[in-house]
């Protein structure tokens, strides 16, 4: 398969960065991130920086990966990371353009790479639950129902990719913070801190992203599938404290 | 140190069950209003590096973490599938404390210590209580409580899990926790940092050399002690389930400063991976061996067919060959012994699926028949997301086809050797979690990763790094030689891996060769000849290495082409130990199977005469002769058996 791809290079977060053009020789059964490590590979052997990314474990649960593909984030394959997608996936595209996420609190780094750590400042907010180590009562002292359990095993699947955020038209962190209050908030351990939403978005206000407006095109995009109605969830428990 | 002098692991002596108990009295306290004079230094933040943290925030000391991700939550504790061991008892099936101590023992074929392995069967009820206090949504029961699942050779269910994202839970916990700490202003966290020296003052670990990443700066930082938890090296291999930038760069600089280096030839290989495709392919991703509990593994019985639509293969020309190995324990015999049976079956020529190098490498597993007994549905809750990710990367549904397998590096059981406070051999240096050796001998049991890297992180450093602390005086803010020291032999080294003579080849190119090196001849069967021929192949390609390597860019700024170069440098001198300790020890044990040391029928055959020891490596001044230090392992609570699955 050959592809014309248009990366965006960057040097460094005031530069200006622009569309680099590339051609490409790639097996169908490589990865996406596999394309840019031969790609880097020529370009290192050439004396040239390589294109920078952010990848990890390369298996969809890292959530490092971040590349927006024909303006698509996490690219054209629903529910999948970037790292999982497959050159097989876009026989029938023979040019790619590749951009980092695009949020004022997400500002780049360098080419593909993008600085998240407002994530880590919301979620060190309220986040969490305040348990000391060694203070927890025996576990099945306090049974869950199945259901409750699964719910909040369903919303706890977040990654912090930030895709959610990237696809926003208001760049919105909404959906990323009420996977967390739903997953920590609907279980008994966590029903204490009824101003876990508030802190959560407070921060979330202070980090320059914007608010929900109700596109719902985060849940469209979401790797993990992360549904709008943790949104409801976190709605209804922000109005009740 | 000579080896006349054995290595002493400080272990408490007196009846097994008390040990830690009577330990804990009798190690020293800090008092809460003195704790914040101390400082901390904690380098990785998955599991062991996170809990460890946030529990000596908590505790009251001043401490640093640095990771070289961009969040603590990506550490690749993240992506561990199955689950966590703990000797609850919920199903009355007769588990116990002394039964999941001795699983442990016989699982790593009695090369582990007795009293460290208690130790972690005991906390292991108080790590589900912790888990689930702070939100871990671990699978559950319709009446609530929690459910338990049998794993990876366990007769007994003990095992909790949650969907096959278990390890990404706990971390998410972890990191929660340690979250709060950052925001109390007790943490103080560095994210895209890497450690690229240790500074000792008067031989004490005092603090460490890191790289901000995006800036390139080196800087300094002080503590009264330093924790490693920087996790495996398995991407000495290349191709391993790992994630990309797991390294042993942090555990080989303190290596060579001293720390002695234990069992690096034990290696684990998973045997339920998705087969590799292709030359190119950066990594290989695990299939939870969870999937062994209702899929039946087979391969063709007759090399003709192997090529055919598994489906239309007919049940009498399939080969089951593990419950026809295996009878009792059929597809859940322990993995070291699974991922033999399938290379063994490939280099029968029975393998399918894609050809490398031209063999086919690949074993089926089928849920054909579970899907008929238990129905789709059941199926599907237990294993749907890993259903999907295979179908992702191979384009096949397992519900409609079997998924092809194959062993693949997963887990290294060797690491920097730790006593019994998990305090290496280097005054003020801890390791935990996966960076130790301390708990697994010489093969890890399933579902034990999280549960050793969690109690390692909450409940045992807390209380052996207070202990050290109680011993010293805090470190006065000065200028101390070695911290300059530090500094100048880190930059050397960068300096080095931009200015090679002949620059041709890159990171990567080296990493993928040293890989095949050891998978050929240090992977899941070893002989004295291939091994002696590795040492030669490693020498001459690290000396390659320095000659030719090519970095583009420049080390002041985000440069992750050097970054790698510098990682892949320190897989090249381990490369060469675990080698050296594979040679070493003839026998075969756990997942270390010497072709010389096996029984008539395939199985591993351990000397403990001979080889009733943890060979620990002391860095000589000259990567090629390492010093070996023995601890003797002594077994008075189980008497070292032969490992039966058949």
């Amino acid at each position: 398969m050959n592809f014309i791809l248009h990366i965006w290079r960057q040097a460094n977060p005031q530069a200006k960065g622009f569309f680099e053009k590339h051609e490409l020789e790639v097996e169908a059964e490589s990865s996406f991130l596999e394309m840019l490590d031969a790609l880097n590979e020529r370009l290192i052997s050439l004396g040239k920086e390589a294109i920078v990314f952010d990848h990890d474990c390369r298996e969809g649960i890292c959530g490092s990966c971040s590349l927006v593909i024909n303006g698509e984030p996490h690219g054209r394959h629903r529910a999948t990371t970037t790292c999982q997608q497959y050159m097989r996936d876009y026989q029938d595209q023979n040019e790619l353009w590749i951009e980092p996420w695009r949020a004022t609190a997400f500002p780049v780094i360098k080419d593909l790479m993008v600085d998240r750590s407002a994530f880590d400042r919301i979620i060190q907010a309220g986040g969490y639950i305040p348990v000391r180590t060694g203070a927890a009562p025996e576990a099945n002292t306090q049974p869950v129902a199945k259901p409750v359990a699964d719910k909040a095993f369903d919303a706890a699947t977040c990654i912090g990719c930030g895709a959610c955020v990237a696809v926003c038209p208001n760049a919105s962190a909404t959906l990323f913070i009420a996977a967390k209050v739903s997953h920590l908030s609907s279980l008994p351990q966590g029903q204490l801190d009824h101003k876990r939403p508030a802190k959560m978005l407070a921060k979330m206000e202070a980090e320059g992203f914007g608010s929900c407006s109700n596109y719902r095109e985060c849940e469209r995009v979401c790797p993990k599938q992360i549904r709008t109605d943790t949104i409801v969830t976190m709605n209804k428990l922000l109005y009740q404290s | 140190m000579t080896e006349e002098q054995p290595l002493d692991s400080f272990s408490p002596k007196g009846p097994l069950e008390q040990r830690w108990t009577q330990h804990k009295y009798n190690l020293r306290v800090v008092s809460p209003a003195n704790r914040k004079r101390y400082r901390v230094i904690v380098v990785g933040t998955g599991l062991a590096g996170a809990s460890a943290a946030a529990s000596l925030a908590e505790m009251g000391y001043q401490v640093k973490t640095f990771c070289f991700q961009d969040s603590p939550r990506r550490a690749h504790s993240i992506a561990a599938q199955g689950g966590i061991n703990a000797a609850k008892n919920y199903h009355n099936d007769g588990d116990s404390v002394w039964r999941l101590f001795y699983d442990m023992i016989k699982g790593g074929d009695f090369r582990a210590r007795e009293s460290n392995v208690f130790r972690l069967a005991e906390l292991s009820t108080s790590i589900i209580d912790q888990a689930v206090a702070q939100g871990v949504p671990f699978a559950r029961e319709y009446s609530g409580y929690l459910a338990n699942r049998s794993f990876g050779g366990a007769q007994v269910s003990r095992t909790f899990y949650a969907r096959g994202q278990t390890g990404q839970q706990l971390l998410l916990g972890a990191y929660q926790a340690m979250s709060r700490q950052v925001a109390e202003g007790h943490i103080e966290h560095f994210s895209r940092c890497e450690m690229q020296d240790l500074i000792k003052i008067d031989g004490k670990a005092k603090g460490i050399v890191v790289r901000d990443l995006l800036t390139g700066e080196l800087s300094t930082h002080l503590a009264d002690c330093v924790v490693l938890c920087t996790g495996g090296y398995s991407n000495a291999f290349y191709l391993s389930t790992n994630a990309k930038g797991c390294n042993t760069s942090a555990i080989w600089r303190a290596h060579k400063h001293g720390a002695l280096f234990a069992n690096p030839c034990f290696t684990q290989i998973h045997p339920t991976c998705i087969p590799q495709h292709g030359e190119l392919q950066s990594k290989l991703t695990l299939m939870s061996e969870s999937l062994r509990n209702d899929g039946r593994i087979w391969a063709p019985k007759n090399p003709a067919d192997c090529g055919r639509d598994p489906r239309e293969i007919p049940e009498q020309d399939r080969d089951y060959f593990l419950e026809r190995m295996y009878p009792a324990f059929g597809n859940l015999v322990p993995r070291d012994i699974a991922s033999r049976a399938v290379k063994h079956i490939c280099d029968d020529g029975r393998g399918v699926g894609h050809e490398i190098n031209g063999q086919k490498l690949g074993v089926y597993l089928d849920f054909a028949d579970a899907i008929k007994e238990q129905g789709a549905d059941v199926i599907n809750e237990k294993y749907g997301n890993l259903f999907d990710m295979y179908q992702r990367i191979t384009s096949e549904d397992p519900s409609q086809q079997p998924m092809r397998i194959y062993p693949a590096v997963h887990y290294t059981m060797g690491g920097l050797w730790v006593d019994y406070n998990l305090m290496t051999s280097v005054d003020g240096l801890f390791a935990g979690g996966e960076a130790n050796f301390s708990d697994h001998g010489a093969n890890r049991l399933g579902a034990s990763a999280l549960m050793q890297g969690l109690a390692d992180g909450y409940f045992i450093l807390p209380t052996t790094v207070s202990d050290y602390l109680a011993r010293q005086t805090p470190l006065e803010d000065k200028d101390y030689p070695e911290v300059q020291q530090a500094m100048n032999y880190s930059q050397s080294r960068l300096d080095r891996l931009l200015n090679a003579p002949e620059p041709k080849q890159t990171p990567d190119h080296f990493h993928r060769r040293l890989g095949k090196i050891l998978w050929d001849h240090c992977g899941m069967a070893r002989n004295e000849f291939a091994l002696k021929q590795a040492i030669e192949d490693i020498q001459q390609l690290r000396e390659q290495f320095w000659r030719e390597i090519k970095v583009s860019g420049n080390d002041k700024q985000l440069n992750q082409t050097l970054e790698r170069a510098g990682r892949v440098a320190d897989f090249m001198e381990l490369g060469e130990l675990m080698c050296i300790d594979a040679l070493n020890r003839e026998e075969s044990c756990g997942c270390h199977a010497r072709v010389e040391h096996l029984t008539s029928n395939g199985e591993v055959q351990r000397r403990d005469n001979d080889f009733g020891f943890v060979s620990a490596w002391q860095f000589t001044g000259d990567v090629v002769q390492p010093k070996l230090v023995k601890e003797p392992l002594h077994f008075d609570f189980v008497s070292p058996g032969i490992r039966n699955y058949q």
